[in-house]
């Protein structure tokens, strides 16, 4: 059986002022679905706030009324989440100034939906005060002696951001059901910016009529009609493209088989206090790595800044034949020294070491004070991206913590073969480091 | 076997796992991490992930996506939060099920970006306007990330809300040996889909309820039914009202079906010794620090009882009321000026019996709080 939708709207008088230009916008908007004859289960009016965020009620279809500025944010997720739907977000001028940066982004996108703003230069429904649109001079609860700020080209600014089919019209042109048609019909995000009368506030604010609205339009020398018709993919369309071309899942948990043996009886408490571009972080996780590979438990924690290629580099790494579960350092049995910036951003634990604790420390970095056994490092022919997992490495040997080859194991299973290879190479000159 | 693993590569499995098919996020630190995850992971197994251009369209895409039947999901930082709250409320109002993760860290503002801290606990409460229950977990390592990402998004299709997994930049950064089948995502996939019930209803009412502490039976935007769906306050058919009979029913129902259900929430590990005098409570990766106290307390033989608090809203009442039992010191160890410690002194005021004595151990420097400062206050 087919069923023909006689019309969309349900039985409830629209709630507008007499002479607002709400009511026919909404009328040529069921027109325009008629004329589709769409399945209202897979359309959804999404309303905004204000006179015009009233809308959705009067159609018996899905509904959504949400949050001022942000009704595009959800029909895009909507969209996102079932391309079937048909989406048209109704809209005011208001919500087009709160909601600037999602209007930009969806015609960016260009994401399958349709928006029909209904623009009436002023805020209707809280007093009558300006909003983006308001054009200059235009008299408003909070423009007492006009507006002084330049009117936003709603339907310029989505054309020349990527909408593919704009259009600027008034609410009084008979092809509105005919534009509104091909505007949801088109598979990517259509804007319909329909300047309309606000018989409340901005008609006898600024005796402005019907004629003044077209006077308007060619005043400011905006384009009218349709401004953008343009073939181009719409964003889920894309996406999806993209995804089917991706390969299967990537994380994958990698268990470590634990087959090297450790003879560590408590937790040994490593602080590694180095710079950005060292390597640290990610030499700190090998090591334990080659800790877990070795039967052990490991933790490991990091600090940094919030700059990326510069500043100190710190990681706490606990290795413990029992489960870990604080995962701070306070009194470090292994520090490592590789830099000033960590050393100093860990000087708190450098200060608190004992005689049962070794310093490992760059031989340059040297002389320190300090009551830890102190073993200086000779990294001098250590390129800066080595330095870490180089010398973690001599200080495995040298600390006995776990055998070398669980470390080489750990470069080759978790790291990208190219750096995997550089890593090993720099690994077998670790011996020497310690003298 | 074992692996070594971050708390926000185990946020992601545990989304995976619970059926998470749309995800919207902006970079922040140190939410960022769950946001490269999932925009890598979720296309490759046929859900969205996008990166949107503020935090307010990130949560508002969640909403839209929750709508239409997504299982969706967005992380975030403090910062973020902030811009979440009205969202918050519409997510609360309209009754969307949704996962909000908040990567604490320290302070207001832009706070320390890259520095640990546990100050949004009462914000996750209390962040939108209206006042209404809202539901956090808070997990301690991996696989607890893991297990209460996939119970967070279970809460939130059961009672159609917001549901936070209220985490913090170390638990998140943090990495830990966890067995691998913890944090499996191939693991138990969670059937969320909705309600066959509801196909091709005759006139369905999207918000129709028996009683006050029901949950109206979801319909996603596309599916069988003509859903209506407003941030305003509505009646059952989602038209809006100013009746106050159905004003007071819809404002009642938002806090019962939450206040009468919070048994099926309560998460706790309680660890109480008999005999013991002295209860630490604490949560997060604060948590972890203080099970290092109660087991040195004990190995030099002193008595302590000690209390996880997983689901930290609604307060677990029940399960804080039982442990505090016989107990004449309560120590509450969080990395904030005392957030969580309210609850309990709250709860302390409605004991009969003898009222225990309760202390913070609390830090703001984003230096972790030891398991010496814990066990200072315990002796």
């Amino acid at each position: 059986m087919i069923t023909e939708y006689v019309t969309y709207r349900n039985n409830s008088p629209y709630p507008f002022c007499l002479g607002c230009s709400h009511s026919i916008v909404l009328d040529q908007l069921n027109t325009a679905l008629v004329k589709l004859q769409l399945d209202p289960h897979k359309l959804v009016i999404v309303s905004d706030i204000g006179c015009s965020g009233l809308s959705d009620q009067y159609f018996n279809t899905n509904a959504f009324h949400g949050l001022h500025g942000r009704a595009l944010t959800y029909a895009t997720g909507m969209k996102l989440a079932n391309p079937d739907l048909k989406l048209v977000v109704i809209m005011g001028d208001g919500g087009c100034g709160i909601g600037g940066h999602h209007l930009l982004n969806a015609a960016r996108r260009n994401i399958g939906v349709t928006l029909l703003v209904l623009n009436n230069f002023n805020y209707g429904m809280t007093g009558g005060q300006h909003s983006v649109t308001t054009p200059h001079g235009g008299v408003t609860s909070t423009t007492r002696a006009g507006s002084i700020e330049r009117p936003l080209d709603i339907a310029g600014t989505v054309a020349v951001n990527g909408a593919s089919f704009v259009v600027r019209t008034t609410a009084f042109d008979k092809e509105l059901p005919a534009l509104m048609a091909e505007a949801i019909m088109n598979d990517g995000f259509s804007v319909l910016d329909i300047w309309e009368l606000c018989a409340a506030y901005y008609v006898p604010n600024n005796a402005f009529t019907r004629k003044d609205l077209e006077k308007q339009i060619s005043t400011l020398d905006f384009r009218t009609g349709v401004i953008r018709r343009e073939k181009r993919t719409e964003y889920f369309r894309a996406y999806s493209e993209q995804s089917a071309s991706l390969k299967k899942p990537v994380h994958k948990p990698m268990a470590l088989d634990a087959h090297f043996t450790s003879t560590i009886k408590r937790p040994v408490r490593i602080l590694i206090a180095g710079a950005a571009g060292q390597k640290v972080v990610s030499s700190a996780a090998l090591l334990g790595t080659g800790a877990m590979l070795s039967g052990l438990w490991a933790t490991k924690r990091d600090d940094y800044p919030v700059t990326v290629m510069t500043g100190h580099s710190v990681s706490e790494v606990i290795l413990s034949p029992e489960e870990i579960f604080y995962t701070g350092i306070e009194q470090p049995d292994i520090y490592l020294a590789l830099a000033a910036e960590g050393m100093k951003a860990a000087r708190r634990q450098f200060a608190s070491m004992t005689q049962a604790s070794t310093l490992y420390i760059r031989h340059d970095l040297l002389p320190v004070e300090t009551n830890a056994r102190t073993i200086p490092l000779d990294l001098k022919r250590v390129s800066r991206n080595q330095l870490a997992i180089t010398s973690l490495a001599a200080v495995l040997r040298h600390a006995n913590l776990y055998p070398l080859e669980a470390l080489q194991e750990a470069i080759r299973a978790t790291q990208r073969p190219v750096i995997a290879e550089e890593n090993l190479k720099a690994i077998e000159k670790s011996s020497a480091l310690t003298g | 076997m074992r692996e070594f693993i971050d708390g926000a590569e185990a946020i992601a499995r545990g989304a995976i796992a619970a059926g998470c098919n749309f995800f919207a996020g902006y970079p922040i630190t140190p939410a960022t991490p769950i946001l490269h995850h999932l925009i890598t992971e979720l296309p490759r197994i046929g859900g969205v992930a996008i990166q949107a251009e503020d935090e307010i369209a990130s949560i508002g895409m969640c909403i839209g996506a929750a709508m239409a039947g997504a299982k969706s999901m967005t992380a975030t930082s403090g910062p973020g939060i902030s811009l979440y709250s009205e969202n918050i409320g519409l997510a609360v109002m309209g009754e969307v099920p949704l996962v909000i993760v908040d990567v604490m860290r320290l302070g207001p503002a832009t706070g320390g970006a890259t520095t640990v801290g546990q100050g949004d606990v009462q914000f996750a409460q209390w962040g939108t306007s209206g006042g209404y229950p809202i539901i956090a977990l808070c997990p301690t390592n991996p696989p607890e990330c893991y297990s209460l990402t996939v119970k967070a998004f279970e809460l939130a299709a059961r009672f159609r809300c917001p549901v936070f997994l209220l985490t913090d930049r170390e638990v998140v950064a943090t990495m830990s040996s966890v067995e691998t089948e913890a944090c499996d995502p191939d693991g138990a996939r969670l059937d969320l889909k909705i309600t066959p019930k509801l196909a091709g209803r005759e006139s369905f009412v999207p918000y129709q309820i028996a009683k006050a502490d029901d949950v109206p039976d979801f319909s996603p935007y596309g599916g069988p039914n003509l859903v209506r769906f407003t941030g305003s306050t509505h009646d059952e058919r989602g038209f809006l009202t100013k009746d106050p009979e159905k004003v007071a029913k819809l404002n009642q129902h938002l806090a019962a079906k939450i206040d009468a259900h919070r048994q099926e929430i309560e998460l706790v590990i309680s660890d109480l010794q008999p005999r013991a005098k002295t209860l630490v409570v604490s949560y997060g990766i604060t948590a972890r620090s203080m099970l290092e106290a109660v087991a040195a307390t004990r190995r030099k033989g002193g008595k302590v009882s000690s209390l996880i608090i997983h689901s930290l809203w609604p307060v677990p009442e029940s399960a804080i009321t039982h442990a505090m039992h016989g107990i004449q010191r309560v120590i509450v160890a969080e990395l904030n000026l005392g957030q969580y410690r309210r609850e309990l002194e709250r709860l302390i005021s409605l004991l009969s019996e003898k009222r225990p004595e309760i202390l913070g151990v609390n830090r703001v420097d984003g230096e972790l709080i030891t398991p010496q400062e814990i066990s200072e206050t315990v002796l």
